[in-house]
């Protein structure tokens, strides 16, 4: 049903190119416990710029700061050093209400009291004075999003996903320099808050509007972004597109965040134009695309390898065991003890691939193409 | 990193400062408080350790020490609020736990009965056990044949205070065992507990915090009060009365203010352990997640002995109310059995400026007090501000003063320029506003804080200042509490008589300073009428003061056709 929101609609051009670039600038966030008196750093230290309409999702751990990041933004939390930039203007004295920044809530935050018309013109009523235009413009976005008919009902009468359309509508329809989301498919189930984000996707393009989207949900952050941004402890632990961050993870923590991998202990030996050499268990393997990392001779090392490319089969490689198998209908997932360590190894396409059971004895191939190298210690 | 911090609060102060509305509301309340609520106690407790010679003493204090009779005093006053407490509570859970967790029939004529109390003015529970067990009483002079039975003492206060109190203890009660999770019971019976061992180990502890505020609060209530110790306490004498006759009778400002001190202690006391130490203590979490309903218990043996209980109590209610009724259509209790009608003429043709004096007040004070109840409400929950702490502090402390010192207070602290305002309608209003706001503001602050704060948030984002925020998103979400604020001010403020016997004048006296002239009077007829007359309003107000904020406050769904 909603696939088709905002494609072939000339009432487009209405929300227009107000969009402009966000800039952090070494944000510090300090909280301080109100019991203990204890300091709590949840954003350190950070710089991101996002770039005019682009879409960056904060992604990471509960805790990780991506939260306090986006409510420093939207000017909820005052960040204890640093400074924000929207567009050229430094905004750290600029109230939330006069950011021209428009946000989309979890819980969606409708207002219960009023109808779904009144909620989205709610922002416009407050900016401008002229009523025709506010009508004008309540009545396109209706449209665009889908809730024609349902104007006059109040929030509690409407089903998540409209409730979403609508908080989608009452955010947009202001025409906001940024728009903030915080995990606002969260509350929805599987099936619709897939197809939510790639109309969330297709609008955010279509209008061209710079975005910062908070999820802990990692598909759901490949699936929308331009670029992602990785959190730890409230640090950046990495930036970059999807593609880059699951193929080239920076560290053990990204590479197990966004995705699965297998790490296999390695002593770094020397590097050469055609890669690196490294040492397995006493064996000597040369890694062609090892990653950016620079090590010391002797170094520790983790190479680091997706499930997708390790490939099970009868004739060549490692000998090992299965000791579990999942059955996961469009793949696999196999534990495969190969004595020095477990891996996890997916094959696809179980109708057609074959099956292998529990105790069965296989050989081990890795694509040598796939692995990467890594520091093995955590910073 | 101290600086960091140190940039924070001034970020924080220098948002503040761009909103020039809220600082000047969050100026407007604490400068109230300060002369309506601080200066008063502080002029309590100037006079209380003062000479009449405005020196520095503890005379005052000594002279109530090393007179026998104020030590009794004092501790009839504590065992009069001890005895109230401990009965008013065991009522209370009675019915609260007949209520939430039985299949008794008629909840709702229970709830009912037990709002009675709240909302009916004072003194009329002391006249009907004056008219049931005083000299002319029909149980004891009537039925038993008594001749000279005394109804006047603490065993009728006891009584008259736990009809009177145990609503508080029952609403308590209600909201802590209908929060206590179903489940955690029904695990218990799953794991094989009888209904009694469920009763002692889950049930009873999980509302232990619940009890205990409900005995600090009707503890409180019985110190406080002013009016039923006055008319049928009789030789017993209690802290509230005393410290009146010392002012009024014996005009000893000063030993006056330091009987109401040593009142003030034990009631801030108690206040203080209720909302800060028994708070904390609390086990139950409201999720706001509904949780499975509840299974009402249907074992006979459990359910008929607690419903006899409480239509026993119930009856014992209705029938003090039916002989107040009664009361008021008799010629003359005791002697004329007649129905007649001549009480209320006389009262009308009497008293009847007190009556919409007192409704004028009340109706006035209503939305003052329930406005800023819910703007304290707002401000302490919401917002962040130097004080914010102490606003709250200071704004539910009027509930733990005794009216008694508020009165006082008023008096000494209003009688001259440039506050003059002793004698004035003014000075009533403010009484009242400041007295009953807290309602409002728990009330207030318990829908804000189930409010999701996004909303607000969404609210800024979309450009509303905090004034249109608080319009157009709060206002209208804080209906209900609003409503509950402004009729419970308004019930307040008629029934009130502790802090209003200091206040009223020859211009401005009130209903309930004419029940108790009519009491004092032994006008009983007189006064039972006055107080059904008292009743009625109450109850037509209440109707029509729903139905103002249901037409004023009601969404306007304006259709729009696309």
């Amino acid at each position: 049903m909603a696939n088709n929101i905002i494609r072939n609609q000339t009432d487009m051009q209405m929300f227009s190119g107000k969009s402009s670039e966000v800039k952090l600038q070494k944000i510090t966030k300090i909280f301080q416990d109100h019991s203990t008196r204890d300091d709590f750093t949840a954003v350190n230290n950070i710089d991101l710029t996002i770039a005019d309409g682009e879409l960056v999702t904060l992604l990471g751990p509960s805790g990780c700061g991506k939260t306090t990041t986006l409510r420093m933004i939207s000017g909820f939390e005052l960040p204890s050093s640093g400074a924000i930039y929207i567009g050229d203007t430094d905004v750290a004295n600029v109230p939330p209400n006069k950011r021209d920044i428009s946000m989309v809530f979890q819980s969606y935050a409708l207002f219960p009291h009023m109808t779904i018309w009144d909620n989205i013109a709610y922002g416009l009523k407050i900016k401008i004075k002229n009523k025709t235009q506010i009508e004008k413009q309540v009545k396109a976005v209706i449209e665009m999003m889908q809730l024609k008919g349902l104007q006059d009902r109040f929030p509690n009468q409407l089903s998540g996903g409209q409730q979403q359309r609508v908080a989608l509508a009452r955010a947009i329809v202001i025409e906001p320099k940024v728009l903030l989301f915080d995990e606002p498919l969260s509350n929805l189930d599987a099936k619709l808050r897939e197809m939510m984000r790639d109309d969330l996707r297709a609008l955010q393009k279509r209008l061209n509007i710079t975005s910062l989207y908070v999820t802990h949900d990692q598909s759901e952050a490949m699936a929308i972004s331009d670029r992602i941004v990785i959190m730890k402890d409230g640090n950046l632990a990495q930036i970059g597109t999807p593609q880059e961050i699951y193929e080239f993870p920076d560290s053990k923590f990204v590479a197990n965040f966004i995705g699965k991998a297998n790490f296999i202990p390695a002593i770094y030996k020397c590097s050469g134009p055609n890669g690196m050499m490294v040492s397995v268990e006493g064996r000597q393997l040369l890694v062609e695309n090892p990653g950016g990392h620079t090590y010391q001779n002797e170094d520790r090392v983790a190479l680091t390898i997706r499930p997708e490319s390790i490939y099970l089969d009868e004739d060549e490689g490692l000998p090992g065991t299965i000791t579990r198998s999942t059955y996961l209908g469009t793949k696999i997932e196999y534990e495969v003890d190969i004595k020095s360590t477990v891996l996890t190894v997916e094959t696809a396409d179980p109708q057609r691939t074959k099956v292998y059971y529990e105790g069965d004895q296989v050989m081990v191939r890795l694509d040598t193409q796939c692995i990467r190298v890594l520091p093995e210690d955590e910073k | 990193m101290p600086n960091q911090k140190i940039k924070t609060k001034k970020g924080e102060m220098i948002r503040l400062l761009q909103q020039p509305f809220l600082l000047l509301t969050i100026f407007l309340i604490f400068l109230s408080l300060i002369i309506f609520i601080l200066l008063p106690i502080f002029n309590v407790l100037k006079l209380a350790f003062t000479d009449k010679a405005d020196v520095p003493t503890l005379g005052n204090l000594l002279k109530i020490l090393n007179s026998k009779g104020y030590i009794k005093t004092f501790f009839n006053s504590m065992k009069l609020g001890a005895a109230v407490a401990a009965g008013s509570t065991l009522i209370g859970y009675l019915f609260a736990y007949t209520v939430t967790r039985t299949s008794i029939k008629f909840k709702g004529f229970f709830r009912g009965l037990a709002t009675l109390p709240i909302i009916s003015p004072p003194f009329v529970l002391s006249l009907s056990i004056i008219f049931l067990f005083g000299r002319q009483g029909i149980i004891t002079s009537g039925l038993l044949g008594f001749k000279n039975f005394n109804v006047y003492g603490m065993h009728s206060l006891v009584i008259v205070q736990i009809l009177s109190n145990f609503p508080i203890a029952f609403l308590t009660l209600t909201g802590i065992l209908g929060a206590i999770d179903p489940s955690v019971e029904d695990a218990a019976y799953n794991m094989g507990a009888s209904r009694g061992r469920i009763f002692r180990t889950i049930t009873l502890p999980l509302s232990a915090p619940g009890i205990v505020s409900a005995l600090l609060l009707t503890f409180i209530q019985s110190l406080e009060d002013f009016a039923n110790p006055a008319v049928i306490g009789g030789n017993f004498s209690t802290l509230a009365v005393e410290a009146y006759r010392l002012v009024t009778g014996m005009n000893d400002m000063h030993g006056g203010s330091m009987m109401a001190i040593v009142l003030l202690l034990p009631t801030v006391c108690a206040f203080l352990l209720q909302k800060y130490w028994v708070r904390n203590k609390s086990f139950v979490t409201v999720t706001g997640k509904p949780t499975q309903a509840r299974k009402e218990l249907r074992e006979r043996h459990i359910v008929y002995p607690l419903t006899i209980l409480c239509y026993l109590i119930a009856a014992c209610i209705i029938m003090f109310y039916g002989t107040v009724l009664a009361g008021a259509f008799i010629k003359t209790w005791g002697y004329n059995w007649n129905i007649s009608l001549d009480h209320f003429k006389y009262v009308m043709s009497l008293k009847v400026s007190d009556l919409t004096n007192s409704v004028q007040l009340a109706l006035l004070s209503a939305p003052i007090g329930g406005l800023l109840g819910i703007g304290i409400a707002y401000l302490t929950t919401r917002k962040r501000f130097p004080g914010r702490r102490a606003m709250e502090l200071i704004s539910m402390l009027s509930f733990a003063i005794p009216g008694t010192v508020l009165g006082i207070g008023y008096v000494f602290s209003f009688n001259q320029k440039p506050l003059l305002l002793t004698g004035t309608a003014i000075i009533l209003v403010a009484a009242f506003t400041f007295r009953n706001m807290p309602v409002a503001i728990e009330s207030g602050s318990t829908t804000l804080m189930q409010i999701d704060r996004s909303i607000e948030e969404a609210s800024t984002i979309l450009g509303a200042d905090d004034g249109i925020t608080f319009r157009r998103i709060i206002l209208p979400m804080l209906k209900q509490p609003f409503f509950s604020g402004m009729v419970f001010a308004f019930v307040r403020a008629m029934t009130a008589v502790s802090t209003v016997i200091f206040l009223v004048s020859p211009k401005w006296s009130l209903a309930t300073t004419t029940v108790y002239s009519l009491f004092d009077g032994s006008k009983y007829g007189d006064a039972a009428a006055y107080v059904l007359l008292m009743i009625t309003i109450i109850f037509v107000v209440m109707i029509l003061l729903k139905l103002a904020v249901h037409i004023i406050l009601a969404p306007r769904i304006k259709k729009h056709n696309i």
